[in-house]
């Protein structure tokens, strides 16, 4: 079958329910769907959550072959909650466990061990990077069905549409009480926002929490309420706070950065949206924060006032917000010291879960309200779609993110990536895996020139005073061409046991498969 | 020498090293009005020939976007200098930068190669020219003869050897360049040539760079060489006209043009009259306006 992106999809995914094939931006399902409910469980007066091991926990919460967990990803690369409770898992001897994150890091490369071991045999995330993803590209019969890459959004709808059901939620927090109210604002491992942990532990028949900060008051503002919490485990540690978050992100000073930043600045401040009461979302990577720079200084020349910023916050964002350059501040996941400082001083940094962020099937995730978002790509092709999951040799290396949803939600979805990395052209005839469909992007920012997409001839008009150089994707194309040359295609299998992973839409239909290349 | 070739604008030269593929491939990129690829000073003695190497074949492959240079090892006081001539001069860089300039005999020597390699590749003449640093006291009162020389379209300050040679050190003022900038300025006006002030190696120091490129505008200098790619916004918004400026230009030259085409006598703008310097300085407005990216050729038909 092939879908509305043009891809030719197999009719049947080993391992994978029936999928209907992308059909467009905005689709509703084909029949009402109730929200997912869970197992009620009844809590005694004065009796205990606490429990001495997370082999305990795992023996408490009946964990069992063939279910699922979850975890977060709040604490990024620092993270030992995954390795903590799989080594609780493989000690009693459970089998076919299928983990359902909201997305994995280098530091989780020694899930491949119980990969082998059978101990985990299906993975459900966001991204998949370093030796995990290379090891999953090259070995894709090693689990039962290949793995499902969901937006953050997609995630969100699927939980709560009940396409997946969390057995056990194990959630890392870096403070809770003997209740189990929870914050990740507080703490030696404080990472800020628990935004994709607040809807774990609403939606998981049940929720284990971990922490290294298990004080004996109250605590609030709680981001997990102690009505989700079935049992609590102390450990040490739940992660390396360096890796969890750094001081205030640095603006990159990589010049052709620098560069795109300003261009991407510049398509903004040109674009017709950018004036009193805009939205924006900005990431955090060293290029994101160098547009926010600019953005930040047009905003205080020209007197602009924006109304909100959304999804993962830093510091400088932090600092527009201190400033009154924005009026409210939606975080989903924070990204260094200064914007947990400030979710924990500003009653303006609203900590959101990600469902509120970016749910398609709820009535109103902040993005459908988001007019600029800035975002990032390994490569785009002649139909402005994105890929950023697959490096130039097809390995997993890549996190679907918020990619798909604030693209599709947005007003003006930029991409901003330099148009040659190394040796290779970033503009291809065919991206080798669409995340985002090219009918949700706006722009494309390189740093030899913009392409804007033809179905935005009002941005093409408004752009054209920006002294951008304003050229088609083809024309980009063939810039790239000239300096570095065609790069030849990579070879993927075409069997079908050879897929190793799908890209669901944020619908839930099917956007694309990622095949092992040969 | 076509005039254009020294009137064009160079508000920025901004110096790569020849043996880095990487900022070479990306060196159009950051808006610079000159790249100047450098053979002598930034590459060890080890690395001058694959440098060489390097520059003579990206200026055959890339289609750079702006105008090209190239600053070769001193011809006569080192053993690379010809031998860098006879490589890349083929590749037609546009203008060759001699370092360390001291007589006009090296200049002639070096117009001597061009004028050779020009008739040998077929390039119209005139395609390759020179622009010399003054890096010495004694090229310093040799310079009213180089500026002079043909080929010569710029004369540019070469300030870290030049304050060697003086005994001194750089300080934030600029005194130490103060006599040198003025001889430079003036023997390039004198040749109706252009004058490059010299790099501000303090790459973090936008401010102390920002009160330089300020100084030497208000000197009279073309433009200024520079070390890092976000040194060149800087200065060409210090060299980017007021809208007012643009304005009045524009018009003074929509003015001339109806007087030629008429032949009407005397003109006026704005009630004061219009005469050549003024009509020179309203064409260097509206190129540095166009340079901006502020005014296009509809905006100066607009305004007729």
């Amino acid at each position: 079958m092939k879908n509305k992106a043009g891809r030719e999809l197999p009719n049947h995914i080993y391992g994978l329910k029936a999928y209907r094939p992308y059909e467009g931006l905005f689709v509703n399902p084909p029949e009402p769907v109730p929200m997912a409910g869970r197992t009620l469980r009844v809590g005694r007066p004065s009796s205990n959550k606490v429990l001495p091991s997370l082999i305990e926990a795992v023996e408490a919460t009946g964990l069992r072959d063939g279910m699922t967990i979850s975890f977060h990803h709040h604490f990024r690369n620092g993270d030992y909650v995954n390795k903590l409770v799989m080594t609780a898992i493989a000690a009693k001897g459970i089998k076919d466990i299928t983990i359902a994150t909201s997305s994995l890091n280098d530091c989780h490369d020694f899930l491949i061990d119980y990969i082998e071991d059978g101990t985990i045999t299906a993975l459900e995330t966001s991204g998949l990077r370093g030796k995990l993803g290379a090891y999953l590209t090259k070995n894709p019969g090693k689990l039962k069905r290949p793995v499902i890459v969901r937006s953050h959004g997609g995630r969100a709808r699927a939980i709560e549409a009940g396409e997946v059901k969390i057995d056990v939620a194990f959630m890392g927090v870096p403070t809770c009480d003997r209740f189990g109210n929870a914050t990740g604002r507080l703490g030696k491992s404080a990472c800020g926002s628990l935004g994709y942990a607040m809807l774990d532990s609403r939606f998981a028949e049940q929720v284990v929490l971990v922490t290294d900060n298990l004080i004996d008051g109250y605590v609030f503002p709680y981001s997990i309420p102690q009505t989700d919490v079935n049992y609590i485990v102390a450990v040490e540690a739940i992660g390396d706070p360096e890796g969890i978050a750094s001081g205030i992100l640095k603006i990159t000073k990589n010049p052709i950065q620098l560069l795109l930043a300003e261009a991407a600045a510049k398509v903004i401040e040109h674009s017709g949206y950018f004036k009193n009461g805009y939205s924006i979302q900005m990431g955090g990577g060293g290029s994101a924060l160098a547009v926010g720079r600019f953005i930040r200084e047009k905003m205080l020349k020209q007197e602009i006032k924006g109304s909100f910023g959304v999804g993962g916050v830093t510091g400088l964002f932090a600092q527009m917000l201190e400033e009154g350059l924005f009026e409210i501040c939606y975080d989903t996941q924070t990204f260094d010291t200064t914007a947990i400082q400030s979710l924990r001083e500003n009653p303006r940094h609203v900590e959101i879960s990600s469902s509120f962020y970016a749910n398609p099937w709820s009535p109103g995730p902040i993005i459908n309200d988001l007019d600029v978002v800035i975002l990032g790509a390994t490569e785009v092709d002649l139909d402005f779609n994105v890929n950023v999951i697959t490096n130039s040799n097809g390995l997993l290396m890549g996190a679907s993110g918020g990619h798909s949803d604030i693209a599709a939600a947005s007003k003006l979805a930029i991409i901003v990536m330099p148009l040659i990395r190394g040796r290779l052209p970033m503009v291809r005839d065919r991206v080798q895996n669409i995340v985002t469909p090219g009918e949700s992007i706006d722009v494309v920012v390189t740093d030899r020139g913009i392409a804007v997409n033809p179905r935005r001839q009002d941005l093409i008009d408004n752009l054209r005073k920006s002294g951008l150089k304003i050229m088609t994707i083809e024309e980009l194309q063939e810039v790239a061409h000239k300096l570095v040359g065609k790069p030849q295609e990579i070879v993927l299998s075409e069997e079908d046991k050879d897929i190793v992973a799908i890209v669901e839409y944020r619908d839930g239909t099917l956007l694309d498969v990622i095949r092992k290349p040969l | 020498m076509n005039q254009d070739v020294k009137s064009r604008l160079r508000r920025t030269m901004m110096f790569v090293p020849g043996n880095s593929p990487k900022m070479i491939n990306n060196a159009d990129l950051y808006g610079a009005d000159t790249i100047m690829f450098d053979v002598e000073d930034s590459i060890s003695v080890s690395q001058k020939d694959a440098a060489r190497l390097m520059v003579k074949y990206a200026l055959k492959a890339i289609p750079f976007s702006c105008e090209t240079a190239v600053r070769v090892n001193h011809v006569t006081q080192t053993p690379f200098g010809i031998d860098d001539l006879k490589a890349i001069l083929p590749s037609k860089p546009d203008l060759i930068r001699l370092p360390k300039t001291e007589s006009v005999d090296e200049v002639r020597l070096v117009t001597k190669m061009i004028k050779e390699v020009e008739q040998r590749e077929g390039f119209p003449e005139g395609s390759i020219n020179i622009i010399c640093a003054i890096e010495s006291v004694r090229g310093l009162y040799e310079v009213r003869a180089i500026a002079k020389e043909p080929r010569v379209i710029a004369i540019a300050l070469g300030g870290e050897d030049f304050i060697a040679d003086l005994r001194t050190q750089r300080t934030q003022r600029g005194i130490e360049f103060y006599h040198a900038r003025s001889e430079i300025l003036m023997a390039a006006r004198d040749a109706g040539i252009q004058a490059m002030d010299t790099v501000y190696a303090d790459v973090a120091n936008l401010e102390g760079f920002r009160q330089e490129v300020t100084d030497i505008k208000d000197m009279g200098f073309d433009g200024k060489s520079v070390v890092h790619p976000t040194q060149i916004g800087i200065v060409h918004e210090i060299y980017t006209p007021t809208e007012k400026q643009i304005a009045h230009a524009v018009k003074v030259l929509a003015c001339y043009k109806d007087a030629v085409e008429n032949n009407k006598g005397v003109i006026t703008v704005d009630g004061k009259m219009i005469d050549g310097p003024i009509v020179v300085r309203a064409e260097r407005i509206v190129a540095q306006a166009k340079a901006a990216g502020i005014l296009t050729e509809e905006g100066c038909k607009d305004e007729k």
